[in-house]
């Protein structure tokens, strides 16, 4: 793993940042005694999360890969949305419709293409094994 | 019918508290290789799978569609299939052939065909498996952390006193639901005090669940359940892509998820299709893997009795473990849920994750009292902790926790329990009294804690998610308070949550904060010389368990002044009376003088003396210096015993009647358990021996037997031992003096 910078904490600390922004090294006591530090300083960054993809790809986990990229996405997209989108997901919660529409929903708002192509699938099969909300 | 007063006796052992049945796969009740399982198969055109496991495509279920388009590697898939089962068994067992070797085409394999591969292993060559194919490479422990009271105070001690354990992560759960913020808190509050790094989650419905995380108030969720057959997933409402989906929205959080899945669980829920569970467990692992998760919590969890139930359960738990662990997954193995009411039972069975090692051998070790354990009690709580240091250290196993001395427990208890004070008091929350902290310090359990206002405590909940706070408050709170190492700690979390290392497979953290997982400290276990080995720091560390001693001192009581009534006298003569000889060891009186049962060597003689003279006798008192044996004092004495009777009596104070014309190590009667003796017994000693002398048989001395008393003795008796023969000289018996009359 010598070409990777995993840990991203030791190696990378000087380029990491914060989902709202912040540089990791930023995040200090300091900073919060001062009242400067949000939440979103404490969160990850969808580019950390593509970052983290890629160490898990090249180590032979190309399924955690995937979900991290689509992770990656879904750090654009506000919590109860992604509840909401979590609960549509559940069987006989939805119509076809209805899913194929939250996936143009995540492409559009979110370009949140991988989980949209995700959504796709789901909604094919579900169509198939009716495990679709009865329109 | 005439009962065996044997088998009355038995049944009334825990192990007949069990229940036991015999197979019946059209209900799901058999643990591996149903009949009605599948045989393994795949087939595959233009790049897509068309059959899997008998099943073409047209007919897929949800779960083979999931398995088929996410879970297999169909670069290796022809090649894995066509390798023999029993070929890629022997690669599991084989420390010739790499971890990554066996990753590798298992990674093609259907779920079937995995489980043909499983009934090729015995549980010792599963074990082998499970100890190469683990992801990271030294074995870690999770801790279970609830009480019934839901007390703030006493969770957080708990806590911390688990991260002090060494526990690599802390679950807690709720009894009320609306509790999950204050609990949630007080094990990162408990946790961070007892050591940085710790990983922490509250078990609660997701959306909550969730909601905590972005609020930083924990760090993993493990409870994704999956299923291995389409009717028990919807009747779990879920599908494979809405548990994917979830995977993936924690993940956004930046919280390392783990799914759970379990033998057993499709029958419990009638939904198994007269399938067997190991292969049902199979495709949970593929739908596991399919989905991204970075492990899987397996090993039957919460539905263990069913599996136990069955023959061969416990090995095709073990199975599901090394099957999680060939699909790259990082395995939380089980050992969590009450599993058997024989304690021989629950620890033989944990003997197949703990000697392997995963990656976590519990997924949960409740670290609290049964009673307190809202998962529903643990398999090994609070009061084994003693139990399971001493397995560590008899193994030499790193099992992933410590021990720890009764002060540093009491000390970070303490820190926790005022930490949590803190930062109630900070944020409003209804206060944590000074005495509610001191109870929580000592408490073993919720019944030791005063009780709180669980009306006001809900609301504080509730208002303290309305409020939007988070983590940083309770950060800021600690360090206003004095509490900066803690706040430190969970400041350091928030780092490593930007950073997001601990998404990567079987992260942890060590006891330095620093990552450790399957990408930087693979397992690279490959035979004897390799992979995680217990030694140094660790293994010394792990060797002091709070009950050991230094042996150096362990005879002192059996060393006092030495008897000033003892005086040498002159070479030892051969007597021509009727007499006894009383023939003492080298170090008798001098460099030991009390025996083992802490009698003092002047009393033991005089009690011997005593006795021979109440049969009219007198006795002489010699002391042999060329041996420590017990049975060649006593014969010296007896060659030089006018009658040819002697008693020989070993500092420690074991004792034979010994009679000149027998063979050395034949006797008239032999006393070897010599922590019974009392000095009435060497009284009936010496009388035994004045009546041999005179030519009568009288009836054997009686003495108890304590069947403990080996067990308990051994390592004294080792060193008493010792200390006599140290006094062994090459030198001819001498002629004893001792002050004494007889009281007759």
């Amino acid at each position: 793993m010598e070409d990777l910078p995993y840990p991203l904490r030791e190696h990378a600390a000087g380029t990491l940042r914060a989902a709202s922004g912040r540089p990791l090294n930023e995040i200090t006591e300091a900073a919060l005694d001062a009242g400067e530090l949000t939440i979103a300083d404490t969160r990850i960054s969808a580019a950390t999360l593509l970052a983290q993809a890629e160490v898990a790809r090249r180590a032979g986990y190309p399924q955690l890969a995937e979900n991290l990229a689509r992770a990656a996405e879904l750090t654009a997209v506000p919590n109860t949305e992604v509840l909401r989108i979590y609960d549509r997901l559940r069987p006989g919660r939805a119509t076809h419709a209805e899913l194929l529409a939250l996936a143009e929903l995540l492409e559009r708002e979110y370009s949140a293409h991988r989980c949209a192509g995700f959504i796709r699938e789901a909604a094919a099969v579900y169509l198939q094994r009716g495990l679709l909300r009865k329109a | 019918m005439t009962r065996s007063r044997r088998y009355e006796l038995l049944d009334t052992r825990e192990i007949n508290r069990e229940t036991f049945v015999e197979p019946w796969p059209e209900a799901g009740l058999i643990v591996a290789e149903s009949p009605l399982d599948p045989r393994p198969s795949l087939r595959m055109e233009g790049g897509q799978v068309v059959e899997l496991d008998g099943r073409p495509r047209a007919q897929f279920d949800a779960i083979d569609s999931f398995i088929a388009d996410h879970a297999l590697d169909l670069a290796v898939a022809e090649e894995a299939m066509a390798t023999p089962d029993l070929h890629i068994a022997r690669m599991l067992v084989d420390i010739n052939v790499p971890r990554q070797a066996v990753l590798r085409l298992a990674a093609g394999c259907t779920p079937a065909k995995l489980c043909a591969i499983m009934a090729h292993l015995s549980v010792l060559e599963m074990m082998q498996g499970l100890a190469k194919m683990r992801v990271r490479r030294a074995p870690a422990n999770q801790a279970h952390v609830t009480n019934r009271r839901e007390h703030p105070a006493l969770l957080a001690a708990d806590a911390a006193e688990a991260g002090l354990r060494g526990f690599a992560e802390v679950e807690t759960t709720v009894g009320v639901a609306r509790f999950a913020p204050l609990n949630a808190l007080a094990i990162l509050v408990g946790t961070q005090t007892g050591r940085g790094g710790v990983l922490t989650q509250c078990s609660v419905e997701e959306s909550l669940g969730l909601r905590l995380a972005m609020l930083g108030l924990t760090t993993y969720a493990e409870t994704l359940s999956v299923y291995g057959t389409e009717g028990a997933f919807v009747d779990g409402d879920d599908t494979p892509w809405s548990k994917a989906f979830l995977a993936s929205a924690y993940a956004s959080r930046g919280v390392k998820v783990r799914f759970t899945s379990g033998t057993g669980s499709e029958a419990l829920m009638a939904h198994a299709e007269g399938c067997s569970m190991l292969y049902l467990e199979a495709r949970c692992l593929c739908v596991t893997r399919g989905a991204g998760s970075q492990g899987v919590q397996n090993g039957s969890i919460s539905c263990i009795a069913l599996p136990e139930a069955l023959p061969g359960g416990v090995r095709a738990v073990l199975a599901e473990n090394l099957l999680a662990s060939m699909l790259g997954l990082e395995v939380a193995s089980g050992n969590d849920a009450l599993a058997s009411h024989s304690a021989i039972r629950k620890s033989a069975k944990l003997m197949l994750q703990f000697i392997p090692g995963t990656d976590l051998i519990f997924s949960g070790y409740s670290a609290v009292p049964k009673a307190d354990n809202l998962f529903g009690g643990g398999n090994f709580d609070a009061e084994d902790h003693d139990d399971y240091s001493v397995l560590q250290r008899d193994m030499q196993i790193d099992g992933g926790t410590r021990p720890v001395s009764e002060e540093e427990a009491l000390a970070t208890r303490r820190e926790a329990a005022r930490a949590i004070q803190a930062v109630y008091a900070e944020l409003g929350l209804p206060p944590i009294s000074d005495a509610e902290v001191e109870a929580a310090v000592v408490a073993h359990a919720s019944t030791d804690m005063p009780s709180r206002d669980v009306v006001a405590d809900l609301a504080a909940a509730d208002a303290f998610l309305a409020s939007e706070q988070t983590v940083l408050a309770v950060v800021a709170a600690l360090r206003r308070r004095g509490f900066e190492r803690i706040a430190a700690n969970i400041l350091e979390l928030g780092r490593q949550r930007v950073a997001g290392d601990y998404l990567q497979p079987a992260a942890i953290f060590d006891r330095d904060f620093r990552v450790r997982s399957g990408i930087n400290d693979p397992n690279d276990y490959a035979g004897p010389g390799t992979g995680y080995r217990l030694t140094g720091a660790r293994w010394e560390e792990l060797q002091r368990i709070r009950t050991a001693r230094s042996p150096r001192d362990f005879i002192a009581p059996q060393i006092g002044a030495p008897s000033p009534r003892l005086i040498e006298l002159g070479p030892a003569r051969r007597g021509s009376q009727t007499e006894v000889i009383l023939a003492v060891g080298p170090a008798f009186g001098r460099e030991l003088t009390r025996t083992i049962g802490g009698l003092e060597h002047d009393d033991v003689l005089a009690a011997i003396l005593t006795g021979v003279a109440e049969e009219g006798l007198t006795a002489r008192l010699v002391r042999v210096r060329h041996s420590s044996d017990c049975a060649e004092i006593g014969h010296t004495g007896a060659r030089l015993s006018g009658s040819g009777v002697a008693v020989g009596l070993q500092s420690r104070g074991t004792t034979i009647i010994h009679r000149r014309d027998l063979p050395r190590l034949s006797n008239l009667e032999l006393f070897p358990q010599s922590p019974s003796l009392t000095l009435e017994s060497y009284r009936q000693i010496g009388r035994n021996a004045a009546r041999y002398a005179k030519g009568e048989r009288p009836t054997p001395v009686p003495v108890q037997v304590d069947n403990w008393a080996r067990l308990r003795l051994i390592v004294k008796t080792a060193l008493l031992h010792r200390r006599e023969t140290e006094q062994v000289r090459d030198e001819p018996p001498v002629e004893l003096g001792f002050d004494w009359e007889p009281d007759v």
